[in-house]
């Protein structure tokens, strides 16, 4: 292969060389048929071409046989692939406990990047190597989509909800990040790096941003700032429901129904409050609707899950998920100054 | 050039009884025609006010030509603005606006209309022995509906273009675009009744006015295609419409059907885009299916193999493809569960198409095979449909979708089935039955070296984006990164080459309408009742009513058939 004209993109990730298998399988199974019609197709028109005007040959109205053949065969190899490419895409999807979580907002037309420990970049993603590392994805305007080829990876960033897609990077190095859903003027600028570190390399990396302030810190600044304590009281005598230990938990609601309180239930809550009342509560909070940036929300939303773990344990029995995995140097914030997290929850 | 007609002795007349074989027309002798549909009456109000199907086909002739030729000069733009990798030659606007006005007529008022309105309106009536379709005025309706709505989508162009890709997908195309959406919405709204009115049509007209003895199971395959496409373009229009009506309502009063912080969903467009735009596809490739089943048992003489199974999985394909919508949408956040439901039946609508490309190639064996024009686009439709439908496995398997959905790998896909399915078997329908049209023989020597130029340029234009799709470029990207340079110039190169292609038709086409040599009723001794009227037809296709008595593609009596 010469370099001017490139076949094959990078492997980076540990999904990577399961996702081109499946490309080169199916490959191997259109270049098989594709040769196969055309043979057949040449071989036909050359060995049985018209040789006089008048010739009429004789018809052949079919074989039930051979439908039967080409019906089946064909639908063997396409219920395989089904089998196949499914189970790939649930690796992508099941994400292994204790991944590092990211969040990711996307916006005409950049990438801003926010680390549980505080960091924040711009159309850059920094990740360790052999870190499972969770995307959590949304937008503040339009649909985008958030492409690493090299990880072989892509989740769209829909306004409104959050999506999410893991990867675990395996080779050092620097790749692409493009922006995959077609989302305006400056679509095809909405790129960026995606920089994979050796994990001293990331370590050093966290520790030389300035930052300092992690994201659940910043999400408690937020929640006392916009007096939500006054409600969500740890003591449970508030008029909403007590947040500490609730994160991951099943939730019964209002109407009798359950939902389990992820990150988009948390989010819903807070701008739709109506929409999803715990049994047993008044609908009185007012919707946050406008008041609160996506940044801002996923540092609530990060708040919230730190406090599945309180320290002398949960409330509502053992913790189903620890506290995020993270590097043991990021643990223990000191509180940020008031005017740090302002910056950090209204952008 | 090839005018001989192999004629009545080829079919062993004589060994067959009076009424039956279509050798023998059961109209009156062809003689070289007095009085025809185009030369009844002239005049601008002979032809705008026309009710003949065959006239309306050629109003939608001269529409979808123009409208072929206003994307493909888009289509040039772009390639040439990809030539190198910074947006150096328009702006990043003006690019957007071109790759969506490209999608835009090429899908809506291209593809969709072509050979439906222009070959199926012409033949169909003819090919089951009716005077004209079941509502002539209807027919013409739709002609002036389809232009109402091009003149709309024009509009938006002249005005200044559209940039929401031609998807339209919310909130970009309810909150962010500033261009005219809304025009090129109701153009697209109005189009829309245009092809629901044809839909219809060809139903009742299937239905009601098939000749004494021509059952269903004697139908030509083409007709078959065009009952099923029908049935999508009738069931599914209506959803695009109400679909495109939601964009203008939630662009104009901001209702929040679409817009989340209103409580509406994003996603709620694609599905409801996506359940009419997918088989909206198989509008486009089910009828060119249906010329390709004409052409191969034409030019190898001989019944097609497996005629129900061909004739069924059409309208599998139309059945089927209603159910497959999801799979535009593994990466937008759809429940893995849905996501899998999608993914299996969209194996599935790949069955009844792979159960037609084995029965063409089985239609050849030991057939008499003759390499005429219309016959190479019908091979080279079997080729590029063959690539075209295997590399839709590769976007029906979620866990690959995943890397290659929004890159030029989907753009590779489906320029393979839209431009290498469907535009090679209009081209291949028109050239078969240009003869019959226009009662002129086209240039063969000109026809064959342009299919061969069409085909080397199409895939030249392609085959490179399966490549740079898979290497991650995504697709409506204006600047591109520096390693995917040679993909893209060689992809331009081919459409230079493609251009080139289908000029050379335009120019011999037209030339043949006043210097080609005269066409007999039949040039290719091809069987069906169209080849038994005249060349150019009477404006009513039959003095009486033809009267059939054998089964579709008896190129040999029936007799001599046998069962394997």
């Amino acid at each position: 292969m010469f370099t001017g004209l490139p076949l094959f993109p990078e492997q980076a990730s540990s999904v990577a060389p399961q996702v081109d298998a499946l490309y080169f399988y199916l490959i191997a199974v259109s270049g098989f048929f594709s040769v196969l019609i055309a043979t057949l197709v040449v071989y036909f028109a050359l060995r049985y071409r018209r040789r006089s005007e008048s010739e009429v040959p004789q018809p052949i109205h079919g074989s039930v046989k051979l439908e039967l053949v080409w019906t089946l065969i064909p639908l063997a190899i396409v219920m395989f692939t089904f089998v196949w490419s499914t189970r790939v895409y649930f690796a992508m999807h099941r994400v292994p406990p204790g991944a590092m979580e990211v969040y990711v907002v996307g916006k005409r037309w950049m990438w801003k990047v926010q680390h549980m420990t505080g960091q924040r970049e711009i159309n850059e993603l920094h990740v360790p190597v052999g870190v499972p590392v969770k995307l959590i994805l949304t937008s503040e305007d339009v649909i985008h989509s958030f492409f690493i080829p090299a990880f072989r990876i892509k989740k769209d960033a829909v306004p409104g909800r959050y999506n999410s897609i893991w990867f675990q990077a395996t080779r050092p190095g620097t790749y692409h990040l493009f922006c995959a859903e077609y989302c305006g003027t400056k679509h095809s600028q909405m790129i960026g790096s995606v920089t994979v570190l050796e994990p001293a390399r990331f370590q050093a990396w966290l520790t030389g941003d300035g930052s300092g302030v992690s994201l659940a810190s910043a999400g408690e600044r937020l929640f006392n700032e916009l007096a939500c304590v006054t409600c969500h009281r740890a003591d449970s005598v508030g008029r909403g429901p007590r947040l500490e230990g609730l994160f991951g938990k099943q939730v019964r609601l209002a109407g009798g129904e359950t939902a389990v309180a992820d990150e988009t239930y948390v989010r819903e809550s807070i701008l739709n409050p109506a929409g999803k009342v715990v049994a047993g509560y008044q609908p009185i909070m007012p919707t946050y609707q406008g008041l609160v940036s996506e940044e801002g929300l996923m540092q609530l939303v990060a708040y919230i899950q730190s406090l599945a773990a309180p320290e002398g344990g949960s409330p509502l029995g053992t913790p189903e998920e620890p506290a995020p995995a993270l590097p043991e140097a990021q643990r223990g914030e000191p509180a940020p100054p008031p005017d740090r997290a302002r910056d950090l929850g209204k952008p | 050039m090839s005018t001989t007609q192999p004629g009545a002795d080829a079919r062993g007349e004589g060994t067959r009884p009076p009424a039956g074989p279509p050798g023998a027309p059961p109209v009156a002798e062809p003689r070289p025609s007095r009085v025809n549909y185009l030369n009844v009456s002239y005049g601008v109000k002979s032809w705008l006010l026309t009710t003949d199907h065959k006239r309306i086909a050629l109003l939608y002739l001269a529409s979808v030509t123009l409208m072929f030729f206003l994307g493909g000069a888009f289509a040039v733009l772009i390639r040439l603005e990809l030539v190198t990798p910074p947006g150096d030659l328009v702006q990043s606007e003006t690019y957007n606006k071109l790759f969506t006005l490209h999608g835009i007529i090429m899908v809506f008022f291209f593809l969709i209309p072509s050979i439906p309105a222009v070959l199926g309106n012409f033949l169909l009536p003819m090919m089951i022995g009716a005077r004209d379709l079941a509502f002539p005025r209807l027919n013409l309706a739709s002609w002036y509906i389809y232009t109402l709505g091009a003149l709309f989508t024009l509009y938006a162009l002249v005005n200044g273009g559209v940039d929401t890709g031609w998807t339209f997908y919310p909130p970009y195309s309810t909150q962010f675009s500033n261009t005219h959406v809304l025009a090129a919405g109701i153009g697209i709204f109005i189009n829309g009744f245009s092809s629901i009115l044809t839909g219809l049509n060809f139903i009742v007209t299937t239905h009601r006015m098939r000749a004494p003895g021509l059952t269903w199971f004697r139908l030509p395959l083409f007709v078959w295609a065009h009952y099923a496409t029908s049935l999508i373009m009738v069931l599914g229009t209506p959803v695009i419409a109400v679909t495109v009506l939601m964009v203008a309502v939630e662009r104009g009063l901001h209702l929040g059907i679409f817009d989340p912080t209103l409580g509406g969903d994003p996603i709620l467009f694609q599905h409801l885009f996506w359940i009419y735009s997918h088989p909206a596809v198989y509008i486009m490739v089910l009828p060119a299916m249906g010329v390709v089943s004409e052409v191969v048992t034409c030019f190898s003489r001989k019944r097609i193999f497996g005629y129900s199974v061909v004739a069924l999985s059409s309208l599998a394909i139309a059945v089927i493809g209603f159910l497959v919508w999801g799979h535009h949408m593994f990466v937008s956040g759809q429940s893995t569960f849905a996501g899998m439901v999608f993914s299996l039946l969209s194996y599935l609508v790949a069955i009844p198409s792979a159960i037609k490309v084995f029965n063409w190639t089985a239609t050849l064996y030991r057939g008499s095979v003759s390499l005429q024009t219309p016959m190479l686009y019908a091979i080279g439709f079997i080729g590029l449909f063959t690539i075209g439908g295997l590399t839709g496995l590769f976007l029906a398997a979620m866990g690959l979708d995943v890397h290659v959905h929004d890159t030029y790998f989907v753009v590779a896909h489906f320029h393979y089935i839209m431009v290498g399915g469907a535009i090679m078997g209009y081209l291949g329908g028109i050239h078969f039955w240009w003869p019959k049209i226009t009662g002129r023989l086209y240039p063969e020597w000109w026809a064959r070296i342009a299919a061969v130029v069409i085909f080397a340029g199409f895939n030249l234009t392609f085959f490179p984006q399966f490549v740079l799709g898979y290497l991650g470029m995504p697709r409506r990207y204006h600047y591109y990164v520096e390693e995917f340079q040679v993909l893209n110039v060689m992809s331009s190169a081919g459409a230079s080459i493609l251009g080139v292609g289908y000029l050379i038709p335009m120019a011999y086409l037209v030339w043949s309408m006043r210097y080609g040599p005269k066409a007999t009723a039949n040039p290719w001794g091809a069987i069906g009742l169209e080849w038994e009227t005249p060349s150019p037809p009477q404006t009513e296709n039959f003095p009486r009513s033809p009267v059939v008595t054998w089964e579709a593609y008896e190129y040999a009596p029936e007799e001599e058939a046998r069962v394997v």
